[in-house]
């Protein structure tokens, strides 16, 4: 495997005493698809919030692409490369499509405000750009019929891969998901997988992911991190983390 | 049919004025999705440190580019000191937020530059030109004058910018805006810098001609049904708004008035908001949600 492109060291978070994440250590590779897995409660979104910076981490630190952080603010962590999506979809709801995924441009913009406003200078081309950019990850994500629809008002399936495309419009070089096929049936899962897949490949993007069903995780991934408690109980190849007795005992109980 | 006439062009022109305040409101609303209570102040904030500098003989143009240069640095101050710190938390914790502001901007403000009322002479001849048949006041057109260049300035730069969609992405989910790398704290504190503009204009317009004094905040009530009636997230409705209920104040105070026995225009404009409420929530102009169940 190549570099680490993120790396945590004993990071820790609680809420109000209840310890959420405790000394949680481990690498993802760069250009590696590493995937999240624990029951209900076992810290994972509080872990991809805290790679975000939506939460501060207690103690330990978050070393991306060399850089080591003690904190990490969202909008800081945007700007560096780091990609997301949400659990429950934070979609500007009102938006089309199409705004929603030109918004996720708003990192790689150049003007100022003056220029744009006016729409002189550099602004002509980069407004052709970055409406070139949108339409093909709307396409890439079959959304293209979608466009011109306010939010709200597609299914939920759908509302999925806009969130998805939200995120990778930016190109960001690490991309989190919260559960992107939370609520999905199988032919839903697979296709989701499928454009995760070549996101991952055709992009190089590194992805993060959180998902509970087993079998899309083996299919998918590289890279297992088993969540159990805010521990880590098991950490690898997806095989191996499968035939992890402590795995198995976190999902199923522990014959005592 | 020439009083009529005179009667309507009257009215909508002094509901400019009470769009110039309702525009503020707007502003605010759409980047954030808050009514902000302290509209008012900010507009009352503006006319007193105008015409306190004013009566010190400073020059007009210096005054306002001075006064503009405080409502900016208050606006910068208002998104560190109020609005970070709130990031993510419910619009109504932000409404209070802004309620409480209001109270701050008025004391401040009054403990500093004094509670007297000013007199504010902006230099505009007030009399009345004779248009055809009907008579208009000249301040009157100045002041829509006015209303007409805020609206098409903000027009251009929230309407045909990207600008407009990171306001509304800011305003439906703060966080994700934040988490796709949209700068909320700056277009924040555009917004309200922005909004401390449109301020200082209306508080001018509406200090000339009321006086400057603690009342000048009371101007935002009329706005209310101004914003129900336009939509509270659109400039343009905020200028019909203000049209219908200008109009339909004087119209109203002289051809109702005689057979109800006066002072409709105190109530005339709220009970037209009513109706509005009753027939179409979001305003003329307002976003209408949709919500898939």
């Amino acid at each position: 495997m190549s570099e680490p492109i993120l790396r945590l060291r004993d990071v820790s978070l609680s809420f109000k005493g209840v310890q959420a994440l405790s000394a949680l250590s481990f690498d993802v590779a760069s250009g590696e698809i590493c995937a999240l897995i624990g029951p209900n409660g076992a810290g994972k979104s509080s872990l991809l919030n805290v790679i975000n910076g939506v939460y501060r981490a207690d103690a330990g630190d978050i070393v991306f692409e060399d850089k080591r952080f003690e904190r990490i603010r969202p909008l800081h962590a945007a700007r560096l490369g780091i990609g997301r999506t949400f659990q429950h979809n934070a979609l500007f709801k009102r938006l089309s499509v199409l705004d929603n995924v030109l918004a996720g441009l708003t990192r790689h913009s150049r003007t100022t405000l003056v220029e744009h406003a006016l729409g002189i200078g550099r602004d002509r081309s980069e407004t052709r750009d970055f409406g070139r950019r949108a339409a093909d990850v709307i396409a890439f994500l079959d959304l293209t019929r979608h466009a011109h629809a306010i939010v709200s008002t597609l299914p939920y399936g759908v509302q999925k891969r806009v969130d998805l495309a939200r995120a990778l419009v930016g190109r960001p070089t690490l991309l989190l998901l919260d559960e992107p096929m939370a609520g999905m049936n199988q032919d839903e899962k697979r296709e989701m997988s499928r454009f995760i897949l070549d996101a991952n490949r055709s992009l190089g993007t590194t992805i993060v992911l959180i998902e509970h069903d087993i079998g899309v995780v083996m299919g998918l991934s590289h890279h297992v991190v088993a969540l159990d408690y805010g521990r880590k109980v098991g950490d690898g190849a997806p095989e191996e983390v499968r035939n992890n007795p402590d795995v198995i005992a976190a999902y199923l109980g522990a014959v005592h | 049919m020439s009083f009529f006439i005179e009667t309507l062009v009257g009215g909508l022109l002094a509901g400019v004025m009470y769009s110039l305040v309702a525009i503020g409101f707007v502003l605010i609303f759409k980047a954030s999705g808050v009514f902000n209570f302290a509209q008012g102040s900010m507009v009352l904030c503006a006319a007193l440190i105008f015409v306190t500098l004013r009566e010190k003989n400073i020059d007009f143009w210096l005054a306002a580019l001075v006064t503009l240069a405080i409502m900016i640095a208050l606006a910068i101050a208002i998104e560190r000191i109020v609005l970070r710190p709130l990031i993510n938390q419910p619009q109504i914790t932000l409404f209070m937020a802004t309620l409480g502001l209001s109270f701050v901007i008025e004391g401040i403000s009054q403990i500093v530059m004094g509670a007297s009322v000013h007199e504010l002479d902006l230099g505009i001849v007030d009399t009345p030109i004779q248009l055809g048949d009907i008579q208009v006041s000249q301040f009157d057109l100045v002041a829509a004058g006015a209303a007409g260049a805020l609206v098409v300035i903000l027009s251009i730069f929230f309407n045909w910018t990207r600008v407009g969609v990171a306001l509304r992405a800011i305003a439906d989910d703060p966080q994700a805006a934040l988490s796709i790398g949209i700068r909320l704290q700056t277009l924040w504190r555009v917004v309200w810098g922005v909004a401390g503009f449109v301020s200082l204009v209306a508080g001018l317009l509406w200090g000339s001609r009321q006086g400057v004094q603690f009342a000048l905040t009371l101007v935002v009530l009329k706005s209310l049904p101004v914003l129900i009636i336009g939509g509270f997230t659109s400039i343009t409705g905020a200028i019909v708004g203000g049209l219908i209920v200008g109009a339909g104040d004087s119209l109203a105070e002289i051809y109702l008035g005689a057979l109800l026995g006066g002072s409709v225009s105190s109530w005339f404009a709220y009970a037209l908001a009513v109706v509005f409420l009753l027939v179409r929530p979001a305003g003329l102009f307002g976003e209408r949600p949709i919500e898939r169940i």
